[in-house]
């Protein structure tokens, strides 16, 4: 079956992926829970864009005489036992959380590619060492691998990005591996071996666009952990350091006067919820939406 | 002059008792400008013969010749401009993601040649597509035409010999005479030389002069393409393999 | 002769984003206790219409006048009426063993799953049955294949065993769905001649849905020719090369043949607005 297109397209590839990425979006919209995700990641967005201008207040004015105040109409969420502003606190920590996600995956997407990819394409020994590697660090719960490298690194924002990171690259690195073994076989690459291609040349530009649909959906998904294990690290002190308004540690202070002033654990939790949440719908919805076989 | 040359080609899989021979003992050669046919059922070895002269499986014994020069020992780039092959399926030959300008500009780009554009239209011109086809991708095709593609990209290099892997089986009977009918075509004009593999010996006695018939990763007999009309072949096999297809032909 | 299956006016489309997508759009026909080959390329719609039939398209819109076998209305019909009928009355035979047979289960107990499930026998009586049912289509070991599976066998015995199960219920109608293609020549003929035997002997309707013109017309009564969800032609098997329309001639002329001139092959012209094909020959 075929929809011959009889206009000619003269538009080029940024033309093309930017139509793609429009019409991606209006399926994931589609989807109710999707649309759910998306929606909530765009907010996440725009206020860590907006956030000088959707804050009430600056976020690390300290002001002791208003320590611990209920939500009011001045501060929304309440304030904290420093008197700080919650609300603005949250809406500074979205700036945080996003760099923690925006750095993991930039990360963790080519480490893990090129790994699976080679891993995948080559085969034999370099197949076998570069699993086991994996393995390795696939075999250590996250949370507690984060712990070791934020101890051995130092605790602050930046180590423990990074140690984030080297825990969550390992299932990319299997999955691309996975996929690169289903696509290795076909016609196309043997088509490209044949013209003389190199096999770095067959990788990059034949098997990475074919490994991208998964890999996107399954580092969506890893966000919701990231974000988890941040806010776990920040919980332990050992993640972004006071004064930050990391929304993680917001709730290791606050769980000290948790049981009077529930505003200081109940809104940082809450957004680390929704957030998680959208992550995961999101990734469901595109994993719906790039599944190539549905096409 | 002999365009390929294929001596005790084996491959045997495994060691001792239990080794599996997958090729034993393939001899045939094919003359230059000549079309020479490959039958045989599933699991006969043909598309293992091709895949080893065109260089995707390595691990044969036997010597394997192409102008009268051993494949192991001619470089990548001058084999990429002599042999090229054009896949079964039209659906899985062409990279899903990449235009068709891009799929054909690949092999150019890699070895380096000039002038891409120009190359490109006259391409695909040459197989009856036009140059706007240069920006569609392979999911706006339909299969004849991405057949088409494929051959227009086997053809980009000037290769002198052709591997055809029943390059019609999956096209539909009218689109697989529009394609059959092209070979032919680019194959008097440019003097190609032909290695068919296909289960169909109706395609085989229209495309081509000679054919082997192999069973088992086994050679049993090469014949005349005469031979399919009259039914005297020698091996018992083959004979049957020839009765059988012409029963289901029924030449009108 | 009462008609097994009388279809009139049957449309199948599919519901896009851009609207209505037709698939079949209006055929009529009506089967006996006779063989009838639907032949069209791909894309034509007759693997639909054997799916339609058996109501197994669960997003595609049926509409039809009249969708009678025998004395269900297949069109009416609910989902649990249609599991009385589907694999007891009306039954499928798919393309590929490799895919239409479950791989972690062994051939033989798929049989008699099949047996149990519209019968209600015991497991005994079932496998019994079931190795009667192999030997009816020539398998010459019946006890050895039963414990098999599907992957330990050949594509010409995994299709007899479909023949098997699609049998052994004693349906009234059988719809084949490309049974040989994936199947090499000379086992082709053997698999064909099997269920050529057991369809008349037991007189069973059957479709042949088929893209092979030449098998359907060595063993089909009667042939309907398909074109973009439309019959173009219907015709008596042996008087194929009679056929009329333009369409049909064309697929008849395109078909190399063993022992024909080498001339090229004469091309159908690929106008998507008219309906009538022209057939022209290359120079």
């Amino acid at each position: 079956m075929s929809n011959l297109v009889l206009t000619e397209r003269r538009n080029g590839p940024v033309v093309m992926a930017a139509r793609r990425f429009a019409a991606v979006i209006g399926e994931l919209l589609a989807n109710p829970t999707a649309a759910f995700g998306v929606i909530v990641i765009a907010i996440l967005l725009l206020t860590a864009l907006l956030a000088p201008v959707l804050a009430s207040h600056d976020p690390n004015v300290v002001d002791l005489g208003n320590a611990l105040g209920r939500p009011s109409s001045l501060h929304w969420f309440g304030t904290d036992e420093l008197g700080r502003d919650v609300y603005s606190r949250l809406v500074y920590g979205s700036r945080i959380s996003l760099t923690f996600i925006f750095i993991v995956s930039i990360i963790v997407g080519p480490v893990g590619l090129l790994v699976g990819t080679t891993a995948g394409y080559f085969g034999g020994w370099c197949d076998t060492v570069m699993m086991r590697i994996t393995d390795i660090f696939l075999s250590f719960p996250s949370l507690i691998l984060a712990l070791a490298f934020v101890a051995a690194l130092g605790a602050g924002l930046e180590n423990a990005i990074i140690a984030i990171a080297l825990t969550a690259w390992p299932p990319i690195a299997r999955l691309a591996r996975a996929e690169t073994l289903t696509f290795r076989g076909a016609d196309y690459i043997a088509a490209s071996r044949m013209q003389g291609a190199s096999p770095l040349r067959i990788i990059v530009k034949s098997i990475m666009p074919m490994c991208l649909p998964s890999v996107l959906v399954r580092i969506t998904l890893s966000m919701a952990t990231v974000i988890l294990t941040a806010a776990g690290l920040g919980f332990l002190g050992l993640g972004a350091q006071p004064p930050l308004p990391e929304w993680g540690a917001m709730m290791a202070t606050g769980r000290r006067y948790m049981l009077d002033n529930w505003w200081l654990v109940a809104f940082p939790g809450g957004a680390i919820l929704l957030v998680s949440l959208a992550f995961n719908l999101l990734g469901d919805g595109l994993r719906d939406v790039l599944d190539p076989k549905q096409k | 002059m002999s365009a390929i040359e294929i001596e005790d080609l084996s491959i045997s899989l495994g060691i001792g008792v239990h080794a599996k021979r997958i090729l034993g003992g393939v001899n045939f050669s094919v003359d230059k400008g000549e079309s020479f046919g490959l039958v045989g059922e599933s699991g006969s070895g043909k598309s293992t013969v091709l895949r080893c002269i065109a260089r995707l499986l390595n691990a044969w014994d036997g010597r394997i010749a192409i102008n009268n020069k051993a494949v192991r020992d001619t470089p990548q780039d001058e084999y990429c401009r002599t042999v090229q092959m054009v896949f079964q399926d039209p659906y899985g030959s062409l990279h899903p993601r990449q235009s068709i300008q891009t799929a054909l500009q690949e092999p150019l780009r890699i070895q380096r040649m000039d002038r891409h554009q120009e190359r490109m239209e006259q391409a695909l011109i040459e197989v009856g597509l036009t140059p706007a086809f240069l920006q569609r991708y392979p999911h706006e095709l339909s299969g004849g035409q991405r057949q088409r593609v494929a051959i227009a990209r086997a053809l980009i290099l000037d290769p002198s010999v052709l591997l055809l892997d029943e390059p019609t089986s999956a096209l539909d009977v009218s689109v697989q005479a529009e394609v059959l009918n092209l070979l032919s075509e680019l194959r008097a004009r440019k003097g190609l030389t032909y290695l068919l593999v296909s289960h169909d010996l109706a395609v085989i006695d229209h495309m081509c002069d000679r054919l082997a018939v192999m069973q088992h990763g086994r050679i049993v007999e090469i014949l005349d393409r005469a031979v399919l009309s009259t039914g005297r072949a020698t091996d018992p096999y083959a004979r049957e393999l020839i009765r059988a297809s012409v029963e289901y032909d029924q030449a009108v | 002769m009462a008609n097994l299956l009388d279809v009139r006016n049957l449309h199948v489309s599919y519901r896009g984003r851009k609207g209505d997508n037709p698939v079949v759009k209006g055929i009529s026909f009506s089967l006996g206790q006779e063989r009838l080959g639907i032949v069209g390329e791909s894309g034509s719609g007759k693997s639909t219409i054997g799916r339609a039939l058996l109501k197994l398209l669960p997003t595609a819109n049926i509409t039809a006048e009249r969708m009678q076998f025998g004395e269900t209305n297949l069109l009416t019909c609910r989902e649990k009426e249609m599991l009385q009928v589907r694999g007891r009355r009306m039954s499928m035979i798919l393309q590929d063993p490799k895919f239409s047979l479950n791989p972690v289960h062994r051939v033989g107990d798929q049989v008699a799953e099949a047996y149990r499930i519209h019968s209600g026998a015991s497991r005994g009586a079932a496998k019994q049955r079931t190795l009667e049912m192999l030997e009816a289509v020539q398998i010459r070991d019946p006890e050895r294949v039963f414990s098999l599976y599907p992957h330990e066998v050949s594509g010409g015995m995994g299709q007899r065993v479909m023949i098997a199960m699609m049998l052994i219920p004693e349906p009234e109608l059988i719809i084949a769905d490309e049974p040989t293609s994936a199947l090499d020549v000379t086992v082709r003929m053997q698999v064909l001649k099997i269920l050529n035997d057991l369809v008349i002997s037991k007189g069973i309707g059957l479709i042949m849905i088929s893209h092979d013109l030449n098998l359907v017309r060595n063993f089909c009564d009667r042939v309907l020719v398909m074109r973009s969800g439309e019959f173009v032609e219907e015709r008596q098997a042996r008087d194929l090369k009679n056929a009329e329309h333009p369409y049909t001639r064309g697929l008849l002329a395109a078909q190399p043949h063993i022992g024909g001139d080498r001339r090229p092959l004469p091309v159908l012209s690929r106008s998507q607005t008219i309906k009538v094909a022209t057939v022209e020959g290359t120079p």
